[in-house]
């Protein structure tokens, strides 16, 4: 089959070859993307630039590499990785390729309070409250994230969470707040409604250590939660009654793992905004390409830092001056990448 | 010859399953296909009820090419009902039966006098009068097989494949399914082809065996030529004794174990 | 119990479908007099009937006929078209997410009205509209195409889901990218995005009621084979039914009626998403009835939103499109919470 044992001492665990590979083809991508990144933009420096840039606190690329490109890059892939996770996980418990993070209430429920913190500073908004873009936004989008998670949740809840359920009022949670957030597009000024819009799409512009803190330590912690959660990830693919067969405690196993998904999708909309099509497509495709049963949890979040990174780098330069909001480029670099996938597959 | 496979070559994609097999189902005989799993009894199936294209020869339906007769035209004359078939949860055993008219309908004609007379026919003759208004995710296994076999009844076709009915049964209900299906057979003069697994209840209610092995017809022919203890052995792997049913007099199969000598004469 | 009990009973069943029929009927009716009368003018009853009737050209009658109805025309139309796209789309899917803008119709539609405006200088509503239809009807033969698998020629629900995602991701990522860059789009897409049926005259009516209603006739046609398509492909094969045929009038069928319904009126596709599991309690599993049934509760709907967003923030109004949202949202949800939500 596909699928190796790995043992050491008295641990073992179950391998597949195909998974192991293309993550780790995935991880060298992602750092031949990063030096990339490292490179272009409106300073062009080669690599032995980028070395110096990066030790000698000297050097004339110091502030570039150091305060702008590295957190910038960094950004970029983890919070790829943790959307593209959520989504894994998401997608596994809900048995259902069209689920999201967007599901759980977390992405909508950021973007509504965003806009309408936008809206409603107004035109002040880059001016005045720079802190608003800082840190206000930020706090704003984990506040919301994390509320829109808690109403589904506990609408969901009844004497138990049932996958199903979940999935059903989530869409009715989402469909409100993706309304209310329509509406308050067409309150504001259209200026307001530009700067709301690509916050909403998802941007890395402007993103620094103080987003690749938070994001770094969240998957710090919730990766090996998620990964000791694998076991029952795979039991949970199956139906309710032989789940609770193979002896999988039922509800703590998958209120624990959609809590962690909750969180990584909190953080990491926080930290560039609902670059929602990671989330969606990143497991997909990871599913496709390792040909597993369910979406594989670390391929999933390597695919989705090398989706986010690679995009930034066409977003920044493509069309410079001009910078596109990176979520527009997740989607027009996953969208055809995951339609080729399904094309593929159909014989 | 009602039903008639001719030099069939079956598969899915490039995996072959069955190559250049020949069949014929007499008029009115209850055929039941047995062996291992994985033979291609199923497929078979399902190529003899055009739900799968042949590779290479053709199927003929009284005669004729079964792929050149309008899908609706088939419909009316034979009746396939697949294993595990799946329903939307809530659907009641009246509507399910009642969609076995399906090929009978049209737009100007949705719901005639002999659609209700053959559904009412249809539930009647399997016992399912009383339960006709209960959704089927409520009921038992054995009455669930039996709403699949009514609606494959109220289709009105004198032909009936049906692929492994008693699957997940126990046997009292097993032996409940059979009896409809003999009934079916005898009474209202119907040709069936099934596919079993029990060789024992294959062999009561059927009047021909097909056996098959790696895509191939070993054997065919009544129970008594078809069950013996040699055919066993090549096409099941499998050592055992053929004794006389005590009750029907058909062949009753009592195994021993795996084969553990090559395929030949007993010692 | 013998044969003689079945059939009686059999009819009380559609009997009482009648019944239930009937009663939506009269819950349209209700609603439309509701949106011809309700608003920040109120009509009395007595006036809308001289205006519809024998105009004078009162300043009701100009109000009624010139306002009102061409909106109540548009909501009855658009609630129907995608209650049924809804209904035959979760359907044909399996899949109780899938709602009409699964095919993509919605971001086809909004890609297209917006590059006519930044490439063609469209500036008029009717100009719009064309090109949102049309942009919906390709993206939904695009995402059908994708969908289809080899040699059947019949799309399997979840490809077909996924690729109806992945091309709407990428028509809304080119729709953003334009919209940022260009105001004057940005201005017409976000109230087009809002979802309203307001401010359109009887000549959108005109415009979408030929595709609306060829969607229909599909639709109608389509009912018997997807209640053998939902026992399954063998079944339904057994039974008769051409499977390819059977998805291709489906999908044409949701694509007229959901393009034209969201070319005009603009992103109401939670309509279709949510109509089917609040009518499906009272149809059972029947497509026969399922359809007409989501048509009927979509335009009851659609309309008591449209009145409701009338008169709770005057002097303005709140877009269909959001009170839609607030309303059928938690009704929904409830719906779900109740009983045990029927799958597919």
């Amino acid at each position: 089959m596909t699928t190796l044992p790995l043992r050491v001492g008295g641990l073992s665990w179950q391998v597949r070859p195909r998974a192991v590979v293309l993550t780790l083809a995935g991880l060298v991508l992602l750092a031949l993307l990063m030096a990339l990144n490292m490179r272009i933009g409106d300073l062009e420096m080669n690599l032995a630039d980028v070395v110096t840039g990066t030790f000698d606190a000297d050097s004339a690329g110091h502030f570039v590499i150091m305060e702008l490109r590295l957190p910038r890059a960094l950004t970029g892939a983890l919070v790829g990785a943790a959307l593209a996770l959520s989504g894994a996980i998401i997608q596994s418990i809900a048995r259902n390729p069209l689920a999201s993070p967007e599901i759980l209430g977390v992405t909508t429920g950021a973007s509504v309070t965003v806009v309408a913190g936008v809206v409603a500073s107004g035109s002040v908004y880059g001016g005045v409250s720079g802190l608003l873009s800082t840190l206000g936004i930020p706090a704003l989008a984990l506040l919301g994230g994390l509320l829109g998670a808690a109403v589904v949740y506990g609408l969901a809840w009844r004497r138990g969470l049932d996958g199903y359920r979940l999935v059903l009022v989530g869409i009715g949670v989402a469909a409100v707040f993706t309304n209310v957030k329509f509406w308050l597009l067409t309150v504001g000024d259209v200026n307001d409604t530009s700067r709301a819009m690509i916050w909403i799409s998802g941007s890395l512009n402007g993103r620094g250590w103080e987003h690749v803190t938070p994001t770094a330590l969240a998957l710090a912690v919730l990766v090996p939660l998620t990964l000791l959660g694998t076991r029952s990830l795979d039991a949970l693919r199956f139906g309710d009654e032989t789940v609770t067969a193979l002896g999988v405690r039922m509800n703590p196993a998958r209120a624990l793992l959609i809590l962690a998904a909750v969180l990584l999708a909190a953080v990491a909309t926080a930290s560039a905004g609902p670059i929602a099509f990671v989330a969606l497509a990143s497991p997909q495709i990871a599913l496709r390409l390792v040909r597993a049963g369910r979406p594989p949890l670390l391929c999933s979040a390597v695919i989705g830092g090398v989706l986010t990174t690679g995009a930034d780098l066409i977003a920044r330069t493509a069309f410079s001056p001009l910078e596109l909001p990176v979520g527009i480029v997740t989607a027009v670099l996953g969208a055809p990448y995951l339609i080729h996938l399904i094309w593929r597959s159909r014989k | 010859m009602r039903l008639q496979a001719a030099g069939v070559k079956l598969g899915y994609g490039e995996r072959i399953v069955v190559d250049g097999l020949d069949l014929g189902i007499e008029a009115g005989t209850a055929t039941t296909i047995i062996g291992p799993n994985g033979c291609g009894k199923s497929t078979l199936l399902r190529a003899l009820g055009r739900l799968l294209k042949p590779q290479g020869g053709e199927v003929l339906l009284d005669g004729k090419r079964i792929d050149k007769i309008p899908t609706r035209e088939v419909a009316k004359i034979l009746g396939v009902l697949p294993q595990a078939p799946i329903a939307p949860e809530g659907l009641t055993v009246a509507d399910l039966v009642a969609r076995g008219r399906h090929p009978h309908q049209t737009w100007y004609r949705q719901w005639s006098s002999d659609d209700e007379g053959a559904v009412t026919e249809a539930l009647d003759m399997t016992g399912l009068a009383d339960l006709a208004e209960r959704p089927l995710d409520e009921l038992s296994g054995g009455q669930r097989q039996r709403a699949w076999i009514s609606m494959a009844l109220a289709q009105g076709t004198d032909l009936l494949l049906l692929d492994e009915p008693t699957t997940f049964l126990d046997l009292a209900h097993q032996v409940e399914v059979l009896e409809l299906v003999r009934h079916l057979h005898r009474q209202a003069g119907r040709t069936v082809v099934m596919v079993l697994h029990d060789l024992n209840l294959a062999a009561r209610y059927a009047d021909r065996l097909v056996a098959m092995r790696g895509g191939r017809v070993i054997s065919s022919g009544t129970p008594h030529e078809v069950l013996t203890e040699e055919l066993l052995g090549e096409v099941f792997e499998l050592d055992a004794k053929v004794i006389e049913d005590p009750v029907a007099g058909t062949p009753l199969v009592v195994p021993i174990g795996p084969r553990t000598r090559p395929a030949g004469p007993a010692a | 119990m013998s044969a003689t009990a079945v059939a009686p009973r059999i009819r009380g069943v559609r009997h009482r479908r009648l019944t239930v029929l009937f009663a939506l009927l009269a819950a349209v009716l209700v609603a439309v007099v509701l949106s011809v009368t309700v608003g920040s003018k109120s009509v009395p009853l007595a006036d809308a009937w001289h205006a519809l009737t024998a105009p004078t050209g009162t300043e009701n009658d100009i109000v009624i006929r010139a306002l009102r109805v061409p909106r109540t025309v548009l909501g009855v139309l658009a609630g129907v078209a995608l209650g049924v796209a809804g209904a035959l789309m979760q359907g044909h899917t399996r899949n109780p997410l899938a709602d009409p803008g699964l095919l993509g119709v919605t971001q086809g539609a909004a890609f297209a009205m917006v590059s006519s405006i930044i490439l063609l200088g469209v500036s008029s509503l009717l100009g719009y509209i064309w090109f949102g239809l049309a942009g919906a009807l390709v993206a939904s033969v695009a995402v059908f195409a994708l969908g289809m698998t080899g040699g059947k020629g019949s799309p399997t629900p979840v490809t077909l889901a996924l690729a109806g995602t992945a091309v709407s991701a990428f028509l809304y990522a080119l729709t953003s990218a334009i919209v940022l860059l260009d105001e004057q789009a940005m201005d017409v897409f976000r109230f087009w995005q809002a979802g309203s049926i307001a401010a359109r005259g009887a000549d959108v009516v005109w415009q979408v009621l030929p595709f609306i209603l060829a969607g229909l006739v599909l639709a109608a046609v389509n009912a018997p084979g997807l209640n053998a398509l939902s026992l399954g492909e063998d079944v339904a094969r057994s039974l008769g039914q051409n499977i390819p045929v059977t998805r291709a009038v489906g999908v044409a069928a949701v694509t007229l009626l959901s393009g034209a319904s969201v070319a005009a009126c603009g992103s109401l596709a939670f309509v279709g998403l949510i109509v089917p599991h609040m009518t499906r309690p009272l149809s059972g599993t029947d497509h026969r009835w399922l359809l007409p049934y989501s048509g009927l509760v979509g335009a009851a709907l659609l309309l008591v939103a449209d009145v409701v967003g009338r008169v709770v923030a005057p002097p303005g109004e709140l877009e269909v499109g959001v009170v839609l949202a607030l309303l059928g949202a938690p009704f929904f949800v409830a719906l779900v919470r109740r009983r045990k939500p029927v799958r597919l």
